[in-house]
C-alpha cells in the first residue's frame, strides 16, 4: 500500500467564526500502481486533499502514512516525501521559468543535489517520456503551445522520479487535441512505468475512459469510492453534488426508460455502440 | 449590416530579433469575413491556435488588424477617435475570472467600469443594481469576490461588462477554467442576457455542448472560417469536425457511429431524447 489516509481533518480558521471544514474525516487507501480519479465540484476539498498527500498542507488532525510511516512523525523528511509523491498543479505551465526547456526540467533534480550527469540523464528521460524530442531542448518554454508547455511542466515533475504522480486537472483549458495528448501520456506512465496515478478531474467522460477507481469528494468528505461503473450508477446523487455522469449514462437511461434492454453500466460511446449494434443485428 | 462586421480580416503576430528585424511571422488570421446580426447568439469554435482568440481581441480594438477592417456598429476599431465607443459597445469577458476582478466587494467591482467613464454616482448605483440582477448575483453584492466560486466570479465579471451598457458581449472561453456547475451557470446567464436584454453574444469556446443552443456556429481552423451554419447543420458533419480536432457531444457521436454501421438515423442528433426516441422506433431493439 502506497498511501494511507486516516481520519483526516483540515479546518480553515479554526476557533474563529469563519471556521470551515475543508476536509472532514477522510479515510482512504491508495495501493501501489493504482490509477485513481478524484472528482468533486469546486470547493469539495479535492485539491486540498492532494496537497496533503505530499505534505504541502498539514492536517488539523488525522494521519497520512506513506509506505507505512506517518508523514507527521518526528524527523520525517517532507523533502524526501515530495520526491516520491510528485504533484502537478493546475496550470503547471505558469511555473515554467527557465530560459530553455532542458534547464527547466533539470531544475528539480538539481535541487536534490544530484551529480550533473545524473541530473541530465533524468531530464532527458523525463522529456522522452513526455514525447518531447531533442529539438525542444533549447527552445524557450514560453513559445510552445499550451499542450507542449504542460508536457514540459509534467516532465519537470517526472525528473524527480516520483513513485506516485498526482495531477490536479491536467487538461483544464486545453482543446481536445491537447487533452488527448496529456491523458494519453498519463495513461502511458501508469501502464508502462507502473506509476501510481491520482488524476483530479472535472470531466466525467475522461475519467470514465481512463481510471480504474473513482473517489468522489463532496463538502470535504469522501462521498463515493468505487469503479467508475459503480460510481456512475449513483448518477442522481452525483447530480445532487453538482456533478454529472458522462452523457452516455443518460443516453442509456433514456433507452432503458423506453424499454430497450441495454446494460445500465455502460459509460463510453464505444460500449454503447457495440451494445446497440449487437441488439440490432440479433 | 450587422452589429459586428469583419471584412477580409488578416492578423499577423510578428516577432522581432534584437536588431528589430522581422524574425518570425505567425499568421493568426488569414482573411476572415463575418457579419453578425444584432441580437443573435453566435458561437465560434476552434482548437487552440485556430485564431479564435485573436479574432475576439480584434472585436474591441485590443488588437488592431494587420489588414482588413472590423466595424462595431458602423465604427471602425482602428479609428482612434472611436476606440472608447467601440469598447463601450462591445464588452469583453476573458477566461480567467481571477484576472478580471479588482474590487474588494462585488458591487464595487461591478461599478468600476462606469465610474471610470465619469458616470454620475446615482447612475453608477443604478447600473450596478441592474447588472447584478441580470446575472443573478444581487444576493452577493456585499461579499468579497474571493469567497465566490469560479462560476460566480465569472458572472460578476459579466456584470462588470453589463454595467457599461454594451450592445454586444464577446466572451473568450469564459468557462474553460470552471467546473461543470460553474459552466452551466455562466452559459445560462449568457443566454438570459441574450434573450431578455437583447445583447448580441459572441461566445468563443471549444466545448461543443455550449454551442448547441446558439443561433449560429462558426468553426475556425488555421486562421480561416471553415464551417458556418446552424448547430444542427454543423453537428451533422462529425468527421469534418474531428478533422479540425473538435469534439462532438457523446450523443451526437453515438448517433453518427450507429449510422455509419448502417442504422437508419437522421443527421445531427443533438439531444438524448431525440436519439432514444429514434432508437425506440427501430424494430428489433425492443
Amino acid at each position: 500500500m502506497a498511501i494511507k489516509v486516516e481520519h483526516l481533518n483540515h479546518i480553515y480558521g479554526q476557533d474563529t467564526i469563519f471556521e470551515q471544514y475543508a476536509l472532514k474525516d477522510v479515510s482512504l487507501t491508495i495501493g501501489d500502481g493504482e490509477f485513481v480519479g478524484l472528482i468533486g465540484h469546486t470547493g469539495s476539498g479535492k485539491s486540498t486533499l492532494t496537497q496533503h498527500l505530499n505534505g504541502l498542507l498539514k492536517a488539523s488532525s488525522g494521519d497520512i502514512l506513506y509506505n507505512g510511516t506517518s508523514i507527521y512523525s518526528e524527523g520525517y523528511s517532507l523533502k524526501e516525501l515530495r520526491s516520491h509523491v510528485g504533484l502537478v498543479f493546475q496550470y503547471p505551465e505558469h511555473q515554467l521559468f527557465e530560459v530553455d526547456v532542458f534547464s527547466d526540467v533539470c531544475f528539480g533534480p538539481k535541487n536534490l543535489g544530484l551529480e550533473k550527469e545524473e541530473i541530465e540523464r533524468r531530464a532527458r528521460e523525463a522529456l522522452q517520456l513526455t514525447g518531447l524530442d531533442e529539438s525542444f531542448y533549447k527552445q524557450s518554454p514560453f513559445e510552445l503551445s499550451g499542450g507542449q508547455k504542460r508536457r514540459v511542466a509534467i516532465a519537470g515533475v517526472l525528473a524527480m522520479q516520483p513513485e506516485v504522480l498526482i495531477l490536479d486537472e491536467p487538461t483544464a483549458g486545453l482543446d481536445p487535441r491537447g487533452r488527448e495528448e496529456i491523458l494519453g501520456l498519463v495513461a502511458r506512465l501508469h501502464e508502462e512505468q507502473g506509476m501510481t496515478v491520482i488524476l483530479v478531474s472535472h470531466s466525467m467522460e475522461d475519467v470514465a475512459r481512463y481510471v480504474s477507481r473513482l473517489i468522489v469528494m463532496n463538502h470535504g468528505e469522501k462521498a463515493l469510492d468505487g469503479t467508475p461503473k459503480e460510481v456512475f450508477r449513483h448518477y442522481k446523487e452525483l447530480e445532487a453534488m453538482g456533478l454529472a455522469a458522462p452523457q452516455i449514462t443518460y443516453v442509456v437511461q433514456a433507452l432503458r426508460e423506453r424499454g430497450i434492454p441495454i446494460d445500465q453500466d455502460i459509460t463510453t460511446v464505444a460500449e454503447a455502440r457495440d451494445a446497440i449494434l449487437a441488439m440490432w443485428k440479433r | 449590416m450587422g452589429i459586428i462586421k469583419a471584412v477580409n480580416l488578416i492578423f499577423d503576430y510578428i516577432r522581432h530579433d534584437e536588431e528589430e528585424n522581422k524574425d518570425e511571422i505567425n499568421h493568426a488570421l488569414r482573411g476572415v469575413t463575418l457579419d453578425i446580426k444584432e441580437g443573435s447568439f453566435v458561437a465560434i469554435l476552434g482548437h487552440n491556435g485556430s485564431g479564435k482568440s485573436t479574432f475576439a481581441k480584434l472585436m474591441n480594438g485590443l488588437l488592431l488588424p494587420s489588414d482588413g477592417t472590423v466595424y462595431i456598429s458602423n465604427m471602425k476599431t482602428d479609428d482612434e477617435e472611436h476606440l472608447w465607443d467601440v469598447r463601450k459597445t462591445a464588452g469583453m469577458v476573458f477566461q480567467n475570472p481571477d484576472n478580471q476582478i479588482i474590487g474588494n466587494i462585488v458591487e464595487e467591482d461591478v461599478g468600476f467600469g462606469p465610474e471610470n467613464i465619469g458616470t454620475p454616482t446615482e447612475e453608477i448605483w443604478e447600473r450596478v443594481d441592474q447588472s447584478l440582477e441580470a446575472v443573478g448575483m444581487t444576493a452577493y453584492r456585499l461579499q468579497s469576490p474571493n469567497k465566490l466560486s469560479g462560476g460566480q466570479k465569472q458572472r460578476v465579471a459579466i456584470a462588470g461588462v453589463m454595467a457599461m451598457r454594451p450592445q454586444c458581449i464577446v466572451l473568450d472561453e469564459p468557462t474553460a477554467m470552471l467546473d461543470p456547475n460553474g459552466r452551466r451557470e455562466v452559459i445560462k446567464t449568457i443566454h438570459e442576457l441574450n434573450r431578455q436584454e437583447r445583447i448580441t453574444v459572441l461566445l468563443i469556446t471549444h466545448y461543443m455542448e455550449e454551442v448547441i443552443d446558439a443561433d449560429r456556429v462558426v468553426v475556425m481552423d488555421d486562421g480561416h472560417v471553415v464551417m458556418d451554419g446552424a448547430p444542427k447543420e454543423i453537428f451533422s458533419r462529425v468527421s469534418e469536425l474531428k478533422q479540425y480536432s473538435l469534439d462532438v457531444p457523446q450523443v451526437t457521436e453515438l448517433a453518427y457511429e450507429l449510422k455509419q454501421a448502417g442504422m437508419e438515423l437522421p443527421d445531427g442528433i443533438l439531444s438524448i431524447d431525440e436519439l432514444a426516441d429514434r432508437l425506440a422506433a427501430h424494430k428489433g431493439l425492443l
